[in-house]
């Protein structure tokens, strides 16, 4: 019912709007019809439908510009929740719409030299002058900071209370005087991400995300469709990470060994029953069943892509490397470029986003009910701890 | 294709589960293993009263004509329970047989005995090793012949490592037919010799079955490998649910045994282990879905069986073994039934081929051949 209503809205914008003319207007377009992510509300780019619905609109609007989703990442799966959720009715106005078509990219200024796993101990500091609020710190791992417009920002307002709760959410102008964004070179010779350097920046009060001191909670919003966001993409059997060793492997059978085969043959089972726990994470999803499932999504997609990508590697007996470069990139991409650059990123997906220790962690807690890790800092105020 | 579980699935799983939480409590099954594995009684509940025995049969023949998703279910939760009733050997194994057998032109003997044993009256049990595969389904010893004189049809051989023989009323027993079919006989249970072995599965022991020009009735032709390739997929079901049983049980005694003044799963040495394991576990539900929905009514999958049996196989005696470990001393005593999951989990690892053999299968299923002979 309600799909053959959405395939009619999606024919009828068709034949309004031509999709060879003006990409921008045409994604303008689409957002303000609703057909952007149609289980966002009404005026913010969506019908309110279940989520499950988008792939009507998909089907119907394929072969049409589309948008980046590699570049907009983080504003799509990271930020737009957060607004949604958070945001003032002005906020998501302001926002969600140009946040959808790519008119402004999105980056994620959490993570502090001195602050990974242990996120709420950060010590970027805002503080209130008036109608603004001045903020100094250092961010890092900021992927896409050097594109962005905006950033999503957890600083701390209250230093004198316990580490959770003197945190503040914001939205960063990455225009502001006193944001400077440096290049941070990785293991793979490129630089993906950014150091954030905010030296006496001034936000409006208007740029606040959440409540004076319910950071902490905002910032959860945004980490749990982080982690759905990593571990939760849709694969075809034998895809992801396995696509290129299997590719090489059936190019190259001069190349193959016994023990390669037994351990490809063990990689490809798990590889697949991960992908079938993904199915059946999102048809319960879709049935409004949500199961703990997708807090293992993560840990073993980081798993699968480590142990695949460096037996394409030994695989290859290929000693050189593509590209050394330090330069910059656009967007992330786990699958692209040479095996050993694969090799190289995909040790990055057991500590973005949650390190796979600190999931077990989750996972023993919430999901399994085992005693919580003893917390010495829970009650200190956050001045008062020892660094 | 759904990978999750209906309604009527879900009200399936709790009549057996409740029939069992009744009646089959561990310390039942560990008091009666030395002496008669089996439960007659807990049987007849199951078979007759929850109905079990008829799942597979069609309708036409008595049978409830269930799917093998439902059959499934009822897997899990005997696996949970190590509950010792002859299910999968009769109900599943030899009664998928015996379906196919008759689709595939049988005459009215095969209707009679589906209609027997989906009332509960008859329990049967296919006379194969329970150790062989869909991708080496013969014995690789022994072996069962025909022969025919005035009276009739008769069989002679031996075949070993056969589970749920000893339990068995009538015996189906596959011998090689043409173009690599196996012709069914149905041999009465009085004509046979079954002779169970010492067993490590305490809770499914393994009989060597012996005729000597037993009188046997021809029921039809199969596939035998096939019909090995649909258990294979059921038992999938089986070694989740052993997996879940020694993943819950750990759990609760982790969560109350103390040592250093806390309990034991407050280490996080011993929790990460336990989010490991649960994600194992995880992951075998989705196979164990997949190995039983793509199978349906139609053929099984021999993809999403070797898949299940690849992983699943492996997995029920990887969180068996770490719940022993994870008990302690206490998990190494006779009293103590996590024992008995570790046993079925081993023997079930063997069953219808091992996880070698099924990852094997998929080089040239799921198109990853092996090394190609390096000529000198």
């Amino acid at each position: 019912m309600e799909e053959a209503r959405l395939r009619e809205l999606a024919a009828e914008f068709l034949a309004r709007h031509d999709p060879g003319g003006d990409r921008l207007e045409f994604l303008r377009a689409r957002f303000d019809a609703g057909l952007a992510w149609v289980w966002y509300p009404e005026g913010l780019g969506g019908l309110g439908l279940a989520p499950e619905l988008q792939r009507v609109v998909d089907e119907e609007l394929a072969g049409t510009p589309q948008i980046d989703v590699g570049l907009q990442g983080i504003g799509l799966g990271m930020a737009a929740p957060t607004i949604l959720t958070f945001g003032t009715e002005e906020q998501r106005r302001r926002f969600l719409r140009p946040l959808w078509t790519g008119e402004e990219i999105w980056c994620q200024l959490f993570s502090e030299p001195g602050a990974g796993s242990d996120l709420a101990t950060l010590a970027t500091r805002a503080v209130r002058d008036g109608d603004e609020w001045v903020v100094d710190g250092q961010k890092v791992w900021t992927s896409g900071a050097h594109h962005a417009r905006w950033g999503i920002l957890v600083a701390r307002t209250d230093p004198g209370v316990p580490k959770h709760r003197g945190l503040t959410y914001f939205v960063c102008d990455m225009r502001a005087p006193g944001v400077e964004v440096r290049p941070l070179r990785q293991i793979t010779g490129e630089a993906e991400f950014n150091e954030v350097f905010l030296t006496g920046v001034r936000l409006p009060d208007e740029l606040r995300l959440g409540q004076v001191g319910d950071g902490w909670r905002v910032a959860q919003t945004t980490l749990m469709n982080e982690r759905v966001a990593i571990g939760g993409a849709r694969v075809r059997r034998g895809g992801g990470m396995l696509g290129p060793v299997l590719d090489t492997w059936r190019e190259h059978p001069e190349l193959r060994t016994h023990d390669l085969h037994q351990r490809l043959l063990a990689l490809w089972v798990e590889a697949e029953v991960t992908r079938l726990s993904g199915d059946r994470l999102r048809e319960q999803l879709a049935a409004g069943q949500p199961g703990p499932e997708g807090s293992g999504m993560k840990l073993s997609f980081a798993r699968l892509n480590q142990a695949i990508s460096g037996l394409e590697v030994e695989l290859r007996r290929d000693l050189g490397y593509d590209d050394w470069t330090f330069r910059r990139s656009d967007t992330v991409d786990f699958y692209g470029r040479g095996a050993g650059y694969r090799y190289l990123r995909a040790k990055g997906n057991s500590i973005e986003g949650g390190t796979s220790e600190i999931l077990r962690n989750i996972i023993a807690e919430r999901v399994l009910g085992l005693p919580a890790e003893p917390r010495v800092d829970k009650d200190v105020p956050w001045k008062d701890l020892p660094r | 294709m759904t990978l999750l579980y209906s309604e009527v699935e879900e009200e399936l799983r709790a009549a057996v589960r409740a029939v069992l939480a009744d009646r089959c409590p561990p310390a039942a099954v560990l008091a009666r293993a030395e002496s008669e594995p089996y439960d007659p009684s807990l049987w007849k509940t199951l078979a007759v009263e929850v109905g079990v025995a008829g799942l597979l049969v069609p309708e036409e023949h008595g049978g409830a004509g269930a799917t093998a998703s439902e059959a499934a279910v009822v897997l899990e939760e005997l696996g949970r329970g190590v509950a010792p009733v002859p299910f999968f050997t009769s109900s599943v194994l030899a009664t998928y047989a015996l379906v196919r057998a008759g689709e595939a032109g049988a005459g009215e003997e095969v209707g009679g005995l589906l209609g027997r044993l989906a009332e509960g009256r008859a329990t049967a049990a296919l006379v194969v090793p329970f150790a062989a595969s869909p991708y080496r389904p013969w014995p690789v010893r022994g072996g069962v012949s025909e022969a025919a004189d005035a009276t009739g049809e008769r069989l002679s051989g031996s075949v070993a490592g056969v589970a749920g023989a000893d339990v068995a009323d009538v015996l189906v027993v596959p011998v090689p037919g043409p173009d690599g079919t196996a012709v069914l006989y149905a041999v009465d249970r009085e004509a046979a010799a079954v002779e169970a072995a010492p067993s490590l599965d305490l809770t499914r022991p393994v009989a060597t079955v012996t005729l000597d020009g037993a009188p046997a009735a021809r029921l039809g032709v199969v596939d035998l490998a096939e019909v090995l390739r649909f258990g294979a997929g059921l038992l999938a079901s089986e070694q989740l649910g052993v997996a879940e049983w020694c993943l819950e049980t750990t759990l609760a005694y982790v969560k109350e045994r103390r040592q250093f003044a806390r309990p034991v799963g407050s280490f996080q040495a011993v929790k990460h282990r336990l989010a490991d394991l649960w994600l194992d576990v995880v992951r075998a539900r989705a196979a164990a879905r997949a190995a039983v929905s793509l199978s349906g009514e139609a053929r099984p999958d021999p993809v999403a069986v070797a898949v299940a049996q690849a992983w699943n196989g492996g997995v029920a005696v990887h969180v068996a073994e770490e719940a022993l470990q994870l008990h302690g001393g206490i998990g190494m005593t006779w009293e103590h039934p996590v024992h008995l999951f570790l046993k079925r989990a081993k023997a079930d690892e063997i069953a219808l081929g091992t996880p070698g053999d099924h990852r094997e299968a998929l080089a040239s299923l799921a198109g990853v051949p092996g090394p190609v002979p390096v000529s000198e």
